[in-house]
């Protein structure tokens, strides 16, 4: 040693392993628009593909006049449903267990469905095609209210279901009936209900909204006719899903189909399943020979890619008069659309939602959820959440408030006396969750003494009596989001898609200079894969992170993975990265132990490499057994270094987080400003706190935009009138508020490392705090529950409804 | 959002300008920033099979003071608009309310020529034209005339422009010094068009209101000029009575839409509070 030796802490630092706040190695291209997307991607002689969309929400489709459009200069072929049949892929089975038309079969059944694909040597003569295929249809009654779907007389919109009396999730009460599902005790949760000294009963909406990732979906898919082999470069959450479904549906060996995921610009839960566009692009390509494009524009995206949400909760608590609850339950009527094609694992028609007893010791639930088909688009994909846990945690977290305000307990008050307690852990749900770890009164106890809680509640006091005296016409809104997140599916017990169990991967291979590649089954949309991964290899086996390449999205070289959504990278994949360095540095040892001439037993690890206990001098670096593993193992040993993992989860993880909103609102524009948002997650270990503030940051930036008045709105014909981001909003950094971020950690007992995924969390957590600071303002003038969104004409009528500003 | 087949022409004079529509006919449309045009074609809600680009007229760019007057060439910009300190020091309400339109980048690209010329009812330049009684300068084969900006707006998108005629230039006589000033704009956010949005020019004597125009903004077909509105504060001290008779005075002529931005009912209301709030702030900077 000298003074040239790197000090402990100065190795730990050169690896930029787990806790660093590493800089995003791939914002390198990103910020100087060197990244490769979608349409980025240019073959030679690639044609371009783009839809005749239906303006109907319902109607009989006649017929399809396709002469006109197959004399545009440029237009080689236009696609219709007879086409798509002689493929037998004029319909398409959805995540669900439901099928879907690829292109009108006959009728649609909302309102810019696919019609026809229109095939042309660019974008611009496909559009003229399109402007020029005239469709003859015959208007049909249209169903936009989910709660008039199972009416008697409500029109059938699904004639290819006739007599079909049951579904995937078993049996089907009305021709628009879809499934029900039930989880809990009906008879001891109603039986908590008769003894209850107290109970709410509210209908709580989740409207419809739409993840709208500024990159839309887009594929290019090129066919090579010689070797029988389809090539698809898409927006794809789930390259190997997407490579499986193909094969399935288009009757190709799997091994000559080469799915390919470039970077992609956000997914949100919109890039998970299969849409019409990839099956017609695929389909062209075949047909003509020729590469075939197809980049949905934003009006496609938002009125017919998945939506999300669009959940009707009505919702009871039972609780005894000093605030403890009794009794949960729950019924949700569900509108899915025209087709039933939620992301979902197939078992779990309604996701997770069953975490809606959320951070809360109810000894008894029951929920039954209610799936029905409407003429909206199809969809019900997990945006920036786990599967249907952002409505679970919206449902539950809204419904203490309005718990709080019958007992007249302080909603904070009400939530520290319910919380699971720290040694309940793991905690059995009544509708059937083990919750690894938590404790949730140390993350609530935090958060208000950060936001100075009691002081806001005496200033609130104050204003609502300046209020009440006319001295303002503003009035304050403090809401809290304490959330139970349910994320990482899946373990192959309950979790699969299409019956692939919901494992995650990773292959680790380590080249002679201490340098490596790991390959995963996941793909970042954003999340960062290609630095935190890295530094989860850094930390455990000693290799700096700057040295290890991560590469996603390549089915020919990734292994086998269920892809990046519901927050399940980490919490799965994670774990298989950890997985497969362990098993690097168990053969690493034994190269050291041969090396130093000592048993493997002697030997501990040190930061980066191995040493001989009680001999700190004599050790070996990963740098120098990367080397020694390309030259001199052991007898009997093979050569290299490389691992690789599949990761079956024991269980989920259960992050979670307590925010905090402070609102406030001037009752004649109804026009709100966010003052402070205050957000304490725990998402167990954490990897890279900088990105873990960034995620944050994104997420509680959608759940603002979510609250406060984004949604997919259709009028009674069933026109989505909120089609551009003209009308769907999309807040700027101008409307953003600030945000403040906070942290616990609990790590995960079951978890390789301990860690629980947190992408999601913000949102999960941040729509509540919202909406029940909005809620919370109004409630001294009387108000129980008011619907999101709340945007300023709704906070008008609002206050108007209640009294407070003059008609 | 793919433009249907156009020419594209970009002539060098007003002159051409003009030979060019009265060749090109009625499937010509002259394209100044183009953010209301080539959206509509992006939609092939609008397919104009020749476009006339404006870009090419150096004579249609600049801001004079004339004597009492300013005059702002048709495709002086609205970032230029905010760059000029003529502008700021006879027409500070310009400055205000150019900063109230989209985002920078639109106003690097967005015109004033088109913003009043298209006569669509939710731009914000055409109100603050009729509350400064401004005129436009229209060109076409027959010569020029001038047009008083109160009598150009007919309904939505429906001007006293005649076929073959451009909007070349916009007059406006300055207020008198010590004038106050403010435009009100309700908005969903950046980028929106006004819910609701009053502007205000008035002079202040002794306390109380000596002169007053008020307009609105996307609270009609056309903008409105709000007379009687003006005609409740003249006079008076701006007291809560005066404030409201004007609201409501104001709300009376008043017929937006109901759309994504709120019911009718919501946006006549909030537009009675934007003339109440640019009264108050138009008075607190007069001197």
């Amino acid at each position: 040693m000298n003074d040239l030796t790197p000090t402990r802490e100065q190795r730990e630092a050169a690896l930029e392993g787990m806790g660093c706040r590493r800089k995003r190695v791939e914002d390198i291209r990103f910020t100087q628009g060197k990244g490769n997307y979608v349409d980025d991607v240019k073959l030679p002689g690639m044609l371009h593909g783009d839809f005749v969309r239906s303006p109907h929400a319902h109607a009989r489709v006649k017929a399809i006049h396709t002469e006109e459009a197959l004399k545009v200069p440029g237009v080689l072929a236009v696609i219709t449903a007879e086409t798509l049949k002689t493929v037998n892929l004029a319909w398409m089975p959805t995540l669900a267990g439901d099928v879907q038309m690829v292109l009108a079969d006959g009728k649609v059944l909302f309102q810019n469905q696919e019609v026809a694909f229109v095939v042309a040597t660019d974008r611009y003569a496909a559009d003229d095609g399109v402007s020029k295929v005239v469709v003859d249809y015959e208007p049909l009654p249209v169903l936009v209210d989910p709660f008039k779907a199972m009416d008697p007389d409500a029109p059938v919109l699904r004639e290819d279901l006739a007599g079909k009396t049951s579904g995937a999730h078993g049996p089907r009460k009305h021709h628009n009936h879809i499934f029900e599902w039930t989880v809990g005790d009906k008879d001891l949760t109603d039986a908590a209900f008769k003894k209850a000294d107290v109970t709410i009963k509210e209908m709580i909406s989740y409207h419809r909204t739409h993840p709208s990732p500024l990159e839309t979906c887009q594929c290019v898919c090129s066919f090579d006719k010689v070797k029988g082999e389809l090539t698809i470069w898409g927006t794809f959450q789930a390259p190997h899903v997407i490579r499986t479904v193909v094969s399935l549906i288009a009757k190709l060996p799997e091994q000559k189909i080469h799915v390919i995921a470039p970077d992609i610009g956000g997914g949100f839960g919109n890039k998970v399943g299969a849409y019409p566009g990839y099956i017609c692009a695929a389909v062209a390509s075949i047909v003509t020979g020729k590469p075939v494009k197809w980049v949905e524009d934003r009006i496609e995206n938002l009125t017919a890619t998945a939506f999300a949400r669009d959940y009707h909760m009505t919702t009871e608590i039972a609780a005894t008069k000093d605030g403890k609850v009794t009794g949960l339950r729950v019924h949700v009527l569900a509108d899915h659309g025209g087709f039933d094609a939620c992301a979902d694992p197939s078992k779990w028609p309604a996701g997770f939602f069953n975490i809606v007893t959320g951070s809360y010791d109810f000894p008894v639930a029951h929920l039954a959820v209610d799936g029905v088909y409407t003429n909206k688009a199809p969809g019900g994909v997990a945006y920036r959440c786990s599967f249907r846990v952002t409505e679970a945690a919206y449902c539950i977290e809204r419904a203490m408030d309005i718990l709080a305000q019958k007992l007249g307990m302080d909603p904070a008050e009400l939530r520290l006396k319910n919380f699971i307690k720290p040694e309940q852990f793991p905690y059995h749900s009544a509708l059937g969750w083990e919750y690894d770890s938590g404790d949730y009164h140390t993350a609530m106890r935090k958060m208000m003494e950060s936001v100075d809680y009691a002081g806001l509640r005496k200033e609130q006091a104050e204003k609502r009596a300046a209020f009440k005296r006319g001295e303002t016409r503003e009035i304050m809104g403090i809401g809290i989001g304490f959330f139970t997140e349910i994320v990482g599916a899946g373990p192959s017990k309950n979790c699969d898609i299409l019956g692939i169990a919901m494992f995650d991967s990773c292959e680790i291979r380590l080249h002679p200079t201490g340098a490596g590649i790991a390959r995963m089954g996941t793909k970042s949309q954003g999340q960062g894969h290609e630095t935190t991964w890295a530094q989860i290899i850094a930390s455990e086996i000693g290799i700096p992170a700057d040295n290890i390449m991560v590469e996603e999205g390549n089915t020919d070289t990734a292994p086998y993975g269920l892809g990046t959504y519901g927050s399940r990278s980490t919490p799965v994949a994670g774990a298989a990265i950890a997985m497969a360095a362990r098993k690097i540095k168990a053969k690493a040892q034994m190269i050291a132990a041969y090396k130093l001439e000592v048993h493997e037993d002697d030997l501990e690890w040190d930061i980066d490499g191995f040493r001989v206990k009680g001999l700190p001098e004599k050790a070996m670096s990963m740098k120098d057994i990367c080397w020694a593993a390309y030259n001199s193992v052991p007898p009997g040993m093979e050569p290299g270094l490389e691992a690789v993992s599949y990761y079956d989860p024991p269980n989920m993880t259960y992050p979670f987080g307590a925010y905090l909103c402070v609102m406030d609102i001037d009752v004649d524009t109804g026009v709100y400003k966010v003052r402070r948002f205050y957000a304490l997650d725990d998402c167990g270990t954490r990897i890279n706190p900088m990105i873990i503030e960034g995620q944050v940051h994104g997420g509680l930036t959608e759940a603002f935009a979510i609250a406060m008045g984004q949604e997919i709105r259709y009028d009674s014909e069933g026109n989505v009138v909120t089609g551009s981001f003209m009308d769907f909003f999309m807040p700027t950094a101008v409307e953003t508020p600030h945000w403040e971020t906070d942290y616990t950690v609990t790590p995960s007992p079951h978890h390789p490392i301990g860690a629980k995924g947190v992408g999601e969390s913000p949102n999960v957590g941040g729509v509540p705090a919202f909406s029940n600071a909005v809620n919370d303002a109004f409630s001294f003038l009387g108000a129980t529950h008011i619907q999101m969104p709340h945007d300023f004409w709704r906070n008008w009528q609002a206050a108007k409804n209640l009294g407070v500003v003059a008609a | 959002m793919i433009p249907g087949p156009f020419d594209y022409h970009r002539p060098a004079s007003v002159g051409d300008a003009i030979k060019l529509l009265a060749d090109l006919g009625d499937e010509a449309r002259p394209l100044a920033g183009g953010h209301s045009l080539l959206p509509m074609m992006k939609l092939r809600l609008a397919t104009p099979a020749h476009l006339i680009d404006l870009h090419g007229i150096a004579g249609l760019k600049g801001i004079c003071r004339e004597g009492d007057r300013i005059a702002i060439g048709a495709m002086t910009t609205q970032a230029e608009l905010l760059a000029s300190n003529d502008i700021g020091e006879a027409l500070p309400i310009l400055h205000e309310t150019a900063l109230l339109i989209a985002d920078p980048q639109v106003r690097y690209r967005g015109t004033i020529g088109g913003n009043v010329a298209n006569g669509d009812p939710g731009n914000d330049m055409p109100a603050l034209m009729l509350a400064l009684d401004a005129t436009y300068r229209l060109e076409g084969p027959n010569g020029a005339r001038e047009v008083p900006a109160r009598e150009f707006y007919q309904g939505a998108y429906f001007t006293a422009l005649e076929p073959g005629e451009i909007l070349t230039g916009v007059s406006i006589p300055v207020p008198p010094a010590g004038h106050g000033y403010a435009y009100e704009k309700l908005k969903r956010k950046v980028g929106d068009y006004a819910t609701a949005a009053a502007g205000v020019v008035l002079t202040m004597a002794a306390g109380k209101v000596a002169s007053c125009v008020i307009s609105l903004t996307n609270l009609h077909e056309t903008p409105l000029l709000a007379s009687d509105a003006a005609n409740a504060v003249i006079g008076t001290t701006l007291d809560d009575a005066a404030l409201k008779a004007a609201a409501n005075a104001a709300r009376a002529i008043m017929q937006p839409a109901s759309d994504a931005r709120g019911p009718a009912e919501y946006r006549i209301h909030v537009g009675g509070i934007m003339v109440m709030r640019a009264l108050q702030r138009a008075a607190s900077r007069a001197k």
